[in-house]
Order: C-alpha cells, then structure tokens, then sequence
C-alpha cells in the first residue's frame, strides 16, 4: 500500500483518537494547573506543615516515572477497592504529574517577582493574602504562561503512555490500523507526523497568545525549551 | 497661645539585629504634625531598618513606638495602621502589571473598600497632584524613573497617611529626573505634611526640614535645625560627613 | 507478615531489573552526549545546509513523544529491512531523542559565554581553536552541567517506556512479580521508591560535581 493509500483508509480512525488525545492533555493540563496553584502558593507562603507537604508530594512525583505512576493508579488501585478506566486512571496520572511540576514553574515566576512588590503591597495596607492574589500572582502567572505552554506540549506527547493502559488515543488508534494492514512502519509514521503537527500546530497558537498577553513596555520573558 | 503641635511619630530606644550584627542600637526621635524629619549618614547604618521598622516591615527586636500616641508594635491589627504609614521606596516598587490609575486606586479599591468610582476621583486627584494625570493609561515599564517615583507618591497620598516615609526616593534616578521628585516632596513638606526622608538630597534639607539627624552605625550621633547643624555641628564624625558630602554634591546655594 | 516475604523474595529479580534500567540509561546518555555534541557544533559552526538539516532533526525529535519513536524502531524498521531487539531499539530510540535535547543544552550553554570573553581572547593573540578550547569550553561545560543532570534523571525515567518493547527492565520484572505473587500495590510502589532513590542519588551525584567545578563567585547562569 502506498502511504498516501493507507492515510486515505486509516484517516477516520486517527481523528477518533486525536480527540482523546487532545481532551486527555487539555484535561490533565487544567487539572493540574489548579493543583500547581495551589501546591505552588503552600510551599512559597505557607507555614511549615503545609510546605512540607507540598515538598514531599512534589519530590516524589518528580522522582519517579510517569508511566509507574499511571501502573500504580490502573493496577493497584483495584486492590483497595478502586477501580479506573483507562482513561481515568490516565488524567489522574497525568494531572497529578503536571500539577507538581507545574507548582515547580510556577514557584520559580513568584520568586522572580521582585520583593518589593511585597513590600509595596503591605505598605499601603493589604493583607499578606490580599498581595498575593492581587499584585504577586497576577505577575507570577504571566511570567509562567511559557512554562505552562511548555508543559502542555510535553502532556500532549506523554498521553501517549496511556495506550499501555488501553486508552483509546492516537497510539492506540494506530496499533489497530497497523494490526489490520501490516504497514507498521507506515502508519506509525502516520501516527509521528500527526504528533509534529499537532506539536507545531499549538507551539505557534502559544506563541501568538503569548505576544498578546505581554504586558506594554516589557519584553516578552525567553521561551524555556523542553 | 501656642498650640502645642501633636506628636504624630514617636520611637523609644528602638532596637534590631540580623544574625550576630546590632544595626538599631536604641533609636528615639520623636515627629510632631507637619514637621519634616531628614535622616542622613554612611550607607549600612540602618536608616532604611529604621524606616521599615516604623511600619513594620521589619520587626524591631525591641523598643516602642507611638503613632498618634497609639503603640503599634503589640498591635494585632497592622495592616489597618500600615494604611496610616505612607512608604516610598528607593525602587518606586509599582505593580507592574497594573496603569498608573490602578495603582493609584488599588489601595482605595481593595483595602479601604472605597467605592470605585469615588476612588478613581480620588486617584485622579492624587495624580494631577504629581503633575501626572494624563499619564493614567500608561503602565510602570512605559514611565521614566522620575514619573515612576511621582506615582509612588500619589500612591502613597491617595490613602491619606499621617504620616509619609520617604526611603531614599531619588538615589535610584538619573541626576535629570532628581529635580521633580523632589519638586512634589517640597510642595508636600510646604503643604503640611508630616515626612520623615532618608535622603542626600541636602538642597532639599535646607529647604524645608525642620531638623536633621545624623545617623552612625546604628546609633543618632547628632541632631538639630538645619542651619546649625550645616554651619555648626558639635560632633567630628558630624563634621566629617557633611564635608564629604558637600564634596560630593556640591554646596548648594541658600535656596 | 506476608507481604515482607514477598518485599524479599522479589528483591533479586526487582535488582535485575534495575540493573537493565542503569544499562538503558548509561547506553542512552552516551549516545545522546556524542551525537549532541556533534549536532550542537553542526548548528554552531556548520555551514546553512548543516544547520538545517540539524534545525529539522532537532524539532522532529521534540516533537514526537518518545513512545513512537520506539515503536517506529522497533515495529515499523522491520518492514524496510532492519530487526532490531528491543534492548538495542530502546537505547537508540532514547539515545535519539536525548541527543536533540543534549544538544540544545550545549548549544545554549556555548551561546550563553559573553562574546566580551572571545574578544579578550582574540585580542591576545588567540586563535578560533584555542579559544573554544581555553576559554569557551571550561566555562560552558559548567553552564551545561545542570541542563545535563535534569536530561540524566529524564532519561532515567523515560527507560521506563523500555517497557512498550518488552525489554525486561524494572516496570517489567515489577509486572511479572505482581502476576505471580498478585501484590501490584506494594510492588509497584517499591519500583517507585528504587527510580527515587535512582534519581535522586543522580541528582546528589552530579550535583556534588558541579559544585566541585564551580568557579568561587561565578554563579550558575540560568541557560
């Protein structure tokens, strides 16, 4: 089969697994952005128990794989009784692990905030909480928008790792297709190049958002590669 | 009869100390209504911990003091005396992500729960004030350094303190931009406003400080009006400074 | 209680495991140094056709998620002709996408000297050469350290993918002790607390030698 043939016959197929692909990456991504927040404002402002939690789920998130991860939520859940979908078990995983590293990103734009934003803040009378969420975050999360991007991208090639599990995504759509018509290495490279585009695809819309979110007369922060 | 003029600011034997170094060793000054208070002296001699312990945004170790003859230092309640304090900072500090109207209103808004079209009278006020008004749209990173410092200062203004800390405000401009800031702060020193400046602005001490005091590791070496303490101080350490001074800026004309 | 017996029985074959995983990772970070080092010098100092075909290499293999580049190594080589088993495809897949990765941190390192420092060297007599060789290297080689020790723990945590292909490591002797012994809590929490302690001792590791190379009041640009 020539290649043009098999993406003329395996076309339909791909597209079911592009949108699980995508509502799995965007889901996860969301997820953990609002778990970072959080984890990220407990380890900068908090008080000692809350830092510490915050310190040891995200040591150990960042220390071990995502795919064991995901195999400890979809395996051995069961054994207490709860049992996931793929693609549940999937979006835990992931936004579990984006939400630590995303804290990380996020933690690193609240500490490049100059102290006297703080300082300014509490000067005029606000309260510390007040600052926070009126004056440092504001600034932290546009500072944080390349890291954000970045890691969705990088959600976006690990949801992958969810076709072990038996989630239905781009992977898994590929697999079938191959198993059908013997082309292996056509239809992976199918599966590749809807990978690049879709990459390249959301790294340019990012970019286009990230000119527009720039606030007059600074410089667009450097683009952080992953 | 005179009227004795309040004490808006007193601080009693005021003390503070990072790791091992003693940098307040018993500071007390009292600022009464309306007066203007320069404090000058080397660098690293604590006249900026001085300045953030008043408000508190640096917990002296021990000592009191009185805003208004109320003690702040055991109050719970600091956010709401910290509204009495003005503070402007060497390095402005402005939200940046916020127009120059916002910043000015933010304080209205969100800490005094003013109404937000009453704030933004407020703000405008404030802002043409400064002699910045039809810079409202505009944000911190489109200012100049001087434009920067003069909207600190309606900042501070528009949520009418007592009392107004001044911590180096133009060591961080360029010599151009000096004048206008200075500018504002004399207008508001001859407007009544009670100021205590950490400065070497010495041309803005003649004019209009009501006493100087000369700060030296920590401690208040001298203290006194102007006139004598330029043409006559008592201390040698006094002597010396204001000489290098002089060297440094130029002796000002009698302004 | 039950559950320690099965803690040390599974410990040798657990052990076996992660010896495969150290291989992944070691045969990997090699390949990935050695071809990013070349890349980076291509987009360096090649000439335009080098760097482009360098610039294309690079951003197809960041864009593709590790997975299929092992799977088109491994499944789809076949069809043109090349077999490969899955331990070699899984370090030549890992070892391809580090070296795109490997690559822009040398890059950026290299790019971050100050061109002041080539200016002095030139300006005493220094030629190309023996500038990269005195002045530029040493000093982005510890600029480059950090972005290495991140991409070292990556790979490490990637060589878990190696499980796609079947290749024995870790995850997989975790899997085949959990069919046997049906623990898949405990066992499985184990390979977490063995990459943790692997990553972090790497961390650790490569820490301690960049600290060894700093150079006293040089602080480590942000790349």
């Amino acid at each position: 089969m020539s290649f043009f043939e098999i993406v003329e016959s395996s076309w339909v197929y791909m597209v079911e697994g592009i949108w699980v692909t995508l509502f799995l990456t965007l889901i996860s991504v969301i997820i953990g952005f609002f778990l970072g927040v959080l984890l990220a404002v407990s380890k900068t402002y908090g008080n000692k128990l809350f830092y510490y939690i915050s310190y040891v789920f995200i040591e150990i998130i960042r220390g071990t794989p995502l795919l064991v991860q995901l195999f400890i939520l979809y395996y051995s859940l069961p054994v207490i009784g709860i049992r996931l979908s793929p693609i549940l078990a999937s979006i835990m995983a992931f936004s579990l692990n984006s939400a630590a590293y995303q804290a990380e990103y996020l933690r690193g734009a609240i500490q490049s905030i100059s102290s006297g934003q703080m300082q300014a803040s509490l000067s005029i009378g606000m309260k510390k909480w007040q600052a926070i969420r009126l004056i440092i975050l504001p600034q932290a999360l546009r500072r944080f928008i390349p890291s954000w991007t970045n890691e969705f991208i990088y959600l976006l090639k690990y949801s992958s790792l969810s076709y072990i599990v038996g989630a239905p995504e781009i992977m898994a759509q590929a697999k079938f297709v191959a198993s059908r018509n013997f082309e292996f290495f056509q239809v992976y490279l199918f599966a590749a190049i809807i990978y690049f585009v879709l990459v390249t695809i959301f790294g340019e819309i990012f970019r286009f958002i990230e000119k527009k979110m720039k606030i007059p007369g600074t410089l667009t922060y450097a683009r952080n590669q992953i | 009869m005179k009227k004795e003029k309040d004490s808006i600011l007193k601080v009693e034997d005021l003390h503070k100390s990072y790791n091992e170094t003693e940098i307040l060793k018993g500071i007390t000054l009292e600022v009464k209504k309306g007066e203007t208070k320069v404090i000058i002296g080397p660098s690293g001699t604590g006249k900026s911990t001085l300045l953030m312990c008043i408000n508190r945004l640096v917990e002296p170790d021990s000592g009191r003091i009185y805003l208004e003859g109320e003690e702040i230092l055991s109050s719970k309640n600091i956010h709401k005396i910290r509204q009495k304090i003005g503070f402007v900072f060497q390095h402005f500090n402005l939200f940046d992500h916020l127009t120059v109207l916002d910043n000015v209103k933010i304080g209205l808004t969100k800490v005094k729960k003013i109404e937000k079209s009453q704030a933004t009278e407020i703000a405008l006020k404030e802002l043409e004030r400064v002699g910045l008004k039809d810079k409202s749209e505009l944000y911190p990173a489109q200012l100049s350094g001087g434009q920067k410092q003069r909207v600190a200062i309606a900042r501070t203004l528009a949520m009418n303190p007592k009392l107004i800390l001044f911590d180096e405000p133009t060591s961080a401009l360029d010599p151009e931009l000096i004048g206008e800031v200075l500018n504002v702060m004399i207008d508001l020193a001859k407007s009544g406003m009670t100021m205590v400046c950490v400065t070497h602005e010495m041309g803005f001490a003649r004019a209009v400080a009501d006493e100087i005091i000369f700060m030296e590791n920590g401690v208040i070496v001298e203290k006194g009006p102007p006139e004598s303490m330029f043409k006559n101080p008592q201390k040698d350490r006094t002597k010396e400074f204001l000489n290098k001074l002089s060297q440094l800026y130029g002796k000002e004309e009698n302004t | 209680m039950e559950d320690i017996q099965v803690i040390i029985n599974s410990f040798p074959y657990l052990l076996k495991g992660t010896l495969v995983t150290l291989e992944l990772t070691l045969f990997s970070l090699i390949i990935g140094f050695v071809m990013g080092v070349i890349i980076s010098f291509g987009q360096l100092y090649g000439n335009k056709l080098v760097q482009f075909i360098f610039l294309i290499y690079e951003r197809v293999f960041r864009s593709i998620p590790l997975l299929v580049i092992l799977f088109l190594i491994f499944y789809g080589l076949p069809a043109i002709g090349i077999r490969l088993d899955p331990l070699i495809a899984s370090i030549l897949g890992l070892g391809l996408r580090s070296s795109a990765y490997q690559s822009q941190i040398l890059r950026g390192a290299i790019l971050s000297i100050p061109k002041g420092q080539l200016d002095a060297a030139y300006s005493i007599g220094m030629n190309k050469i023996q500038t990269f060789f005195y002045i530029i290297f040493p000093q982005a080689i510890r600029i480059a350290l950090s972005g290495w020790t991140n991409e070292a723990a990556v790979v490490l945590k990637d060589t878990s993918l190696a499980y796609a292909l079947g290749v024995v490591e870790l995850l997989r002797q975790g899997t085949y002790i959990i069919s046997v012994t049906n623990r898949p809590l405990i066992v499985y929490l184990i390979c977490g607390v063995i990459y943790f302690i692997l990553t972090f001792s790497i961390s650790r590791g490569l820490g301690k030698i960049e600290k060894k190379l700093a150079i006293p009041g040089y602080e480590t640009r942000s790349v």
